[in-house]
């Protein structure tokens, strides 16, 4: 555990001492706060519109619905974008720079490196949840929404966040190079997020599976205010395959 | 203290290390020589358990490199070629991570790094970024982090490449310094450094050992120059030979 917090700390000093952390978190700050003024606009229209003919046939405007929903899933689209910018560098820099052998030649476990390291962006992620997490608590001082869907909506992201870096990483641990790593996360995590797409064309088993392996489909149960067990299961266990690929990966490297 | 037998490296049908014995006791520098390509850094690869031997087997402090490789990792002290420094730390939280990862405890950290910084002359500039540290304060770094927690062994990969005469003569008085309470390998190309810190010699050609020897027996009469170049130049002219009688010329 020593060991995992010494990867940690360095991880996240990382972060910080150089601009990325800050350029993600500010990128990822600066997005959200766009996309929920523009859904305010939108509500606000909205509201308008029924108030001007309130038995016009269209149910009462929600905000929860109207900005909140539609801000999270916005959001689970940047993060796509902005995970594998925070870990194409994890271990594809170690190994071009070769502090690998640093860290393989030490008393570590290949577990340690990799938990210690993706604690560290676990780290960042959490910032950047809490920070666009204030946007929608702002409501609540203007209006009245529901605060459970605000909250567990908040873990959703997190947790779709975590998943991604965890494979992101995974990703990053097979090259040296930083840009063939931020490609290639990049892509597999929008096959990862479009997975459910050819749902409708299909029937049966099929379609149940892609549904259940879909991010954004687990991830729209939390941002609707339902924390099942099953959507966090679905998540630990994404993580977990990323963890385990890191591991397996470096594992091997270490042995070639 | 150091025990090689029959340490191979192939990459599939390319071999990088062929046939590598030799052993080194308490105390002892050494040497380990060769031209560009001879297979040193592979060995000396496999001998810090980054790289697992194709074939054959080391121990180092007792410990088996392959099934005991955690064993040995505790007690090895490593400096690849290029230091491996994190540019954006500072040499103070550099060399406290490294405390940290080689298993020193908490309460020691403080002192061991303050031991090395003086040990190793890097006191005044402790608080700069790695990545802004000259060629032979990087190379101290180095030395540094492979010294911090006092392994029985250490194992240094050409330590002077690319230094100042007056930086390779500090580093040169650093290394003679760890003889006291270390087993120092040193593999370097350099002769004049071999002869002046080591205390024994071993060197290798094309993967395989061609000479293990105290350094006085060694070079009784001649210079290690004209040891090293026999040795060297008889295995190539060999090569050539039988090169030539295949295409029969």
């Amino acid at each position: 555990m020593k060991n995992v917090w010494a990867i940690f700390r360095r991880e996240t000093l990382s972060f910080f001492v150089s601009p990325v952390a800050y350029f993600v978190i500010t990128g990822y700050v600066l997005l959200a706060g766009y996309f929920f003024f523009m859904l305010l606009g939108r509500f606000n229209i909205v509201v308008a519109r029924f108030s001007m003919m309130p038995n016009g046939g269209m149910p009462t405007p929600n905000l929860n619905q109207w900005v909140v929903e539609g801000y999270y899933h916005t959001l689970l689209v940047v993060l796509v974008f902005l995970i594998p910018m925070l870990t194409m560098r994890l271990i594809a820099e170690e190994r071009r720079r070769g502090t690998f052998e640093l860290l393989a030649t030490s008393p570590l476990s290949v577990g340690e490196i990799v938990l210690g390291k993706f604690l560290g962006v676990a780290f960042v992620l959490f910032i950047m949840t809490a920070a666009v997490g204030l946007f929608p608590l702002v409501l609540c001082l203007f209006g009245n929404p529901e605060l459970r869907p605000i909250l567990s909506g908040l873990l959703g992201l997190l947790l779709f966040g975590l998943s991604f870096a965890s494979i992101g990483m995974a990703v990053s641990s097979l090259t040296e190079n930083q840009i063939v790593a931020a490609i290639s996360s990049m892509v597999t995590l929008l096959l990862l997020y479009v997975i459910h797409s050819p749902v409708e064309s299909l029937s049966g088993a099929a379609a149940d599976i892609l549904m259940y392996l879909s991010p954004v489909v687990q991830a729209h149960d939390l941002i609707k205010g339902v924390i099942g067990v099953k959507n966090v299961v679905y998540f630990l266990s994404l993580i977990s395959v990323g963890l385990f690929f890191s591991q397996r990966a470096l594992e091997a490297q270490r042995w070639r | 203290m150091i025990e090689v037998k029959k340490l191979a490296k192939k990459y599939g049908d390319y071999v990088a290390v062929s046939d590598v014995s030799f052993s080194a006791s308490k105390g002892e520098i050494v040497g380990f020589l060769g031209p560009n390509g001879a297979g040193k850094t592979t060995t000396i690869r496999m001998l810090a358990t980054y790289l697992p031997p194709s074939s054959g087997t080391a121990t180092v402090a007792g410990y088996d490199i392959q099934t005991q490789a955690d064993e040995v990792r505790r007690r090895i002290g490593y400096l690849p070629e290029t230091p491996p420094l994190y540019g954006e730390m500072t040499v103070l939280e550099y060399l406290r991570f490294v405390a940290q990862i080689r298993g020193i405890s908490r309460a020691d950290v403080t002192r061991k790094v303050d031991e090395v910084l003086d040990r190793c002359f890097l006191f005044d500039v402790r608080n700069k970024l790695c990545q802004h540290l000259s060629r032979g304060y990087r190379q101290r770094v180095g030395i540094a982090q492979a010294i911090i927690h006092d392994p029985e062994v250490i194992i240094l990969d050409e330590p002077t490449s690319g230094l100042d005469p007056r930086q390779i003569i500090d580093i040169r008085k650093m290394i003679a310094n760890l003889a006291q309470h270390h087993t120092v390998i040193l593999s370097t190309h350099i002769l004049p450094e071999v002869q002046t810190v080591c205390t024994k010699v071993v060197i290798i050609n094309r993967g395989r050992v061609v000479v293990e020897s105290q350094i006085g027996e060694l070079t009784k009469g001649r210079s290690l120059e004209q040891v090293f170049l026999e040795c060297v130049s008889s295995e190539g002219l060999q090569g050539g030979e039988s090169q030539s009688l295949a295409s029969g010329v």
